[in-house]
Parts: C-alpha cells; sequence; structure tokens
C-alpha cells in the first residue's frame, strides 16, 4: 500500500439522513495520498450518498470530513475552494450541452480559478490529447458517444488539478465497449499516482486498479481488504453473498 | 412601435427577475409574483390601461399617455415572460446544476454559465410569442389618446374608406410583425444549435 503519514482526507463517524431514513450509519475512511480505494456494495447501500457528501452536494448530519487536516464539514466552509481539490464525475456522463469540448472543460479553470485562457487551453489540449480526444476539442456533447462525454467529463474535472477524485458509478450507463475506454483512463491516472475514490460495479477492474477494496451494505462498512483478499477471500459472508452475484453457474441441461 | 419596444424589454427584464424569484422559491415574494402574475395574466390590458390612465389620477398620481402604455405593457408582458422563462429554468436538470457546482462554480456563477443560457434556448418560442402579442396589444393604446395604428385607421374609418382602411391596417401590422418575428427565429436557431441534444 502505498502510504504517508497524513490522511489527505479523513472521514470520521459519518452519518446522513434523508427524511427518516438513514443512509450513511458511521461511516470512518482514512484515504492516503496516492491511494485508489474502491467502494462496492449493493444498490441503495448508500456508496453514491457518501461520495456526493464528500465534496458537500449533500450536507451531513452528523460525524466529519477533513481535507488536509481542515475540516470541510463545518458551517461557512467555501465548497468552491474544496470542490476545485475534490474533483468529481459522475454516472450520467454530463456536458454542458450548449458548450463545445474545449468551453467545456476551460468553464472551471477560466470562471472559477481565473486562470488565463490560454494557459489552460494547453493544459486541456495535453489532457485530450492523452484520452484520445484532441480532435474532438470543437465538438458538441452531442456529437460524441457516450463513452468519449464521459472522458470529455474526466478531463474536465482533472483539468482542475484536483488532489483527490470521486468517480461515481462513471461506466454504469455505458455499453459495454464504451466501458473499457473509460476504465483505461482511469487505470492510468492510477498509474499516475493520482488519489481516487471509486464507487462501481466493475468488479474485474476494481481488483486491477484498488489499493483497497471497501464493502458497504445498508449504510455501513462491512469490510475493508486488499483486492486480492476481498475477490478471492472475503471476511465476512455478506460480502461473500454479494460476490456470488457477480458469479455464474455453469448450465447443465436437463436430457 | 418605439412603446412596443420599450414594453418588450422591460418586460422582458421583470419577467427574468419573477422567474428567478419563483425559480429559488424565495418566501414571502414568491407569493407575490405568483399573484401578480395571475393578476396580470387574467385580466384584459384596456383594463390594466383605464385603470393605470383614469384610475390612477385619482389617487394623486397623473402618469403621461405614454407612460401608461409601458408600464401597461410591461405589467402585462412581464407576466408572461416570467412563465415563459420559468418554463426554461426548470428544463435544466438538476445534474447539471450539481456538475457545475462540483468543479467549483458558486451558485450565481452556474446559473450564468450553465442554467441560462440552456434555459434561454428552451424559452425563447415562449418570449418571441409574447413579443409579437406585446405588439399587437398595443393597439388598445388608442383608448389612452395615442396615436396608434388602430387609431389612424378609425379615422380613416370615419372618413368612409372601410375597406380600404381595414386592409391597411392588416398589412402595417404584418409590415411591422413580420420582421420582427423573423429576426426571433433566427435567433432560436442560432441558440438552438448548440442547445439540447444529450
Amino acid at each position: 500500500m502505498k502510504k504517508s503519514d497524513q490522511a489527505i482526507l479523513k472521514v470520521t463517524d459519518l452519518h446522513k439522513q434523508f427524511d427518516q431514513t438513514e443512509v450513511l450509519k458511521g461511516i470512518d475512511l482514512d484515504v492516503y495520498p496516492g491511494e485508489v480505494i474502491v467502494i462496492v456494495g449493493p444498490s441503495g447501500c448508500g456508496k453514491s450518498t457518501f461520495l456526493r457528501c464528500l465534496n458537500g452536494l449533500e450536507p451531513i448530519n452528523s460525524g466529519r470530513v477533513e481535507l488536509n487536516g481542515q475540516v470541510i464539514t463545518a458551517p461557512g466552509t467555501d465548497w468552491s475552494l474544496i470542490r476545485q481539490k475534490i474533483g468529481m464525475v459522475f454516472q450520467n456522463y454530463e456536458l454542458f450541452p450548449h458548450l463545445n469540448v474545449m468551453d467545456n472543460i476551460l468553464l472551471g479553470p477560466t470562471k472559477v480559478q481565473g486562470r488565463k485562457k490560454s494557459e489552460a487551453k494547453a493544459e486541456a489540449e495535453s489532457w485530450l490529447e492523452r484520452v484520445d480526444l484532441l480532435e474532438k476539442a470543437q465538438a458538441y456533447p452531442r456529437q460524441l458517444s457516450g463513452g468519449q462525454k464521459q472522458r470529455v467529463a474526466i478531463v474536465r474535472a482533472l483539468c482542475m488539478s484536483p488532489e483527490v477524485m470521486l468517480f461515481d458509478e462513471v461506466t454504469a450507463s455505458l455499453d459495454p465497449e464504451m466501458v473499457r475506454e473509460v476504465l483505461d483512463v482511469m487505470l492510468n491516472l492510477a498509474k499516475g499516482g493520482l488519489t481516487m475514490l471509486i464507487v462501481t460495479h466493475e468488479m474485474a477492474f476494481a481488483k486491477a486498479v484498488a489499493d483497497r477494496v471497501i464493502f458497504m451494505d445498508q449504510g455501513y462498512v462491512i469490510e475493508t481488504n486488499t483486492p486480492e483478499a476481498f475477490f478471492n477471500n472475503p471476511n465476512t459472508e455478506r460480502a461473500r453473498k454479494f460476490l456470488n452475484i457477480f458469479q455464474f453457474e455453469g448450465v447443465h441441461k436437463v436430457q | 412601435m418605439k412603446l412596443a419596444f420599450w414594453g418588450i424589454l422591460m418586460s422582458a427584464a421583470l419577467g427574468l427577475i419573477c422567474a428567478l424569484i419563483r425559480y429559488w422559491k424565495i418566501p414571502v415574494l414568491q407569493r407575490i409574483i405568483g399573484m401578480y402574475i395571475e393578476l396580470a395574466r387574467n385580466t384584459p390590458l384596456m383594463i390594466q390601461l383605464f385603470f393605470l390612465y383614469y384610475g390612477l389620477p385619482r389617487l394623486g398620481l397623473l402618469l403621461e399617455g405614454s407612460t401608461c402604455a409601458i408600464v401597461g405593457l410591461t405589467f402585462l408582458g412581464g407576466a408572461y415572460m416570467a412563465e415563459a422563462y420559468r418554463g426554461g429554468l426548470v428544463a435544466v436538470s438538476r445534474s447539471q446544476i450539481e456538475i457545475g457546482l462540483s468543479i467549483g462554480l458558486r451558485p450565481f456563477q452556474v446559473l450564468r454559465y450553465v442554467v441560462f443560457p440552456q434555459a434561454l434556448a428552451v424559452a425563447l418560442p415562449a418570449l418571441t410569442a409574447t413579443s409579437i402579442f406585446l405588439i399587437k396589444e398595443t393597439s388598445v393604446f388608442s383608448i389612452v389618446a395615442l396615436k396608434d395604428l388602430m387609431y389612424v385607421a378609425k379615422d380613416l374609418l370615419r372618413e368612409g374608406h372601410s375597406t380600404e382602411s381595414n386592409l391597411l391596417l392588416i398589412v402595417s401590422y404584418l409590415a411591422i410583425i413580420l420582421p420582427v418575428s423573423l429576426i426571433f427565429g433566427y435567433l432560436e436557431r442560432k441558440v438552438r444549435f448548440a442547445g439540447f441534444g444529450n
């Protein structure tokens, strides 16, 4: 495990409820610089809500989140500043439909960070080249495939130079062949040492990319493990049951 | 024509303010705006003008005919435009706002760079319709002693040129409104080009 002394992100006893339903029932997690954490679990287990709490899209009920030692869940947090450090990519590969690819990417760096357009554009172009989309810089979102849009969305988040990236089921609404191109981009980011929290249902990908796997169910973290141990021999019965969903028995036809 | 121009411009401004107040659900104000919209849409412009021109002086407020006309048009048009804008605003999905926030934009920037351009594309046809409607409504200005087309035509009618003057009236309205309609149509296509299609 790539560990340094101080956690970049520290979550302590995080609780979140919607109306009467408690969705997160006390989550603890330390994320270290350069670490890739994959969060898996059945639908409705709270994993997406957890990510949304981390960058302030959902207010939390109790507990706290610290970024580099600074509590970011206290009242009066300047979320605009925090969100520049915690990037997020969503399931619905939504770009801004009225802006072309380049303007989608430049909106944050120029309007939020006040960077010069020419300088930000150079960075955007180098990222676009890395995800194989440089020739689409002037295209509008509706002219792109789902996989292309999602790669642009990733670049858009990266151009803010975040310290942590959150990926919320970013391949869940893509066709299988497009899933691969997006996952490859993420694998490369992981190799490059980016700190990432990934919620996904792609188990093979999780196994390949994760430094740590976190299994959530019904608002609790049930198991935290290495990917090898988790996928081959999980500690908990619930994780075992969950993983069985992804296994298929050979079909023996009755003669 | 000048009156219609100012009326449309001010309606667009008033409408936007009202729409934003309702969109953000600002307490109390949104109720007041709601009542205003119902009042403005459900009473005829002629009655509104009567009130401004003949009613207000009794309360000690004397408005010129042309001021009455602009205020009246704005009062009516603002309500329609507010609803048009609001339709556009609510058509922009919640996730667009979240994505805007997630890249660090402040709420007002999200409105300006993300929500508003998309809302405008959706609202534009309704805004066009309202603008044209407002130009036509200038025909009631004659009641506050302003010389609009109708007023001139009535004079001609009295002199006995009934069919000709009627025809002339229709042609004149067309001559004014068609170009406006075409300009808005062009604008719509322009905004649409970059518009929805996710």
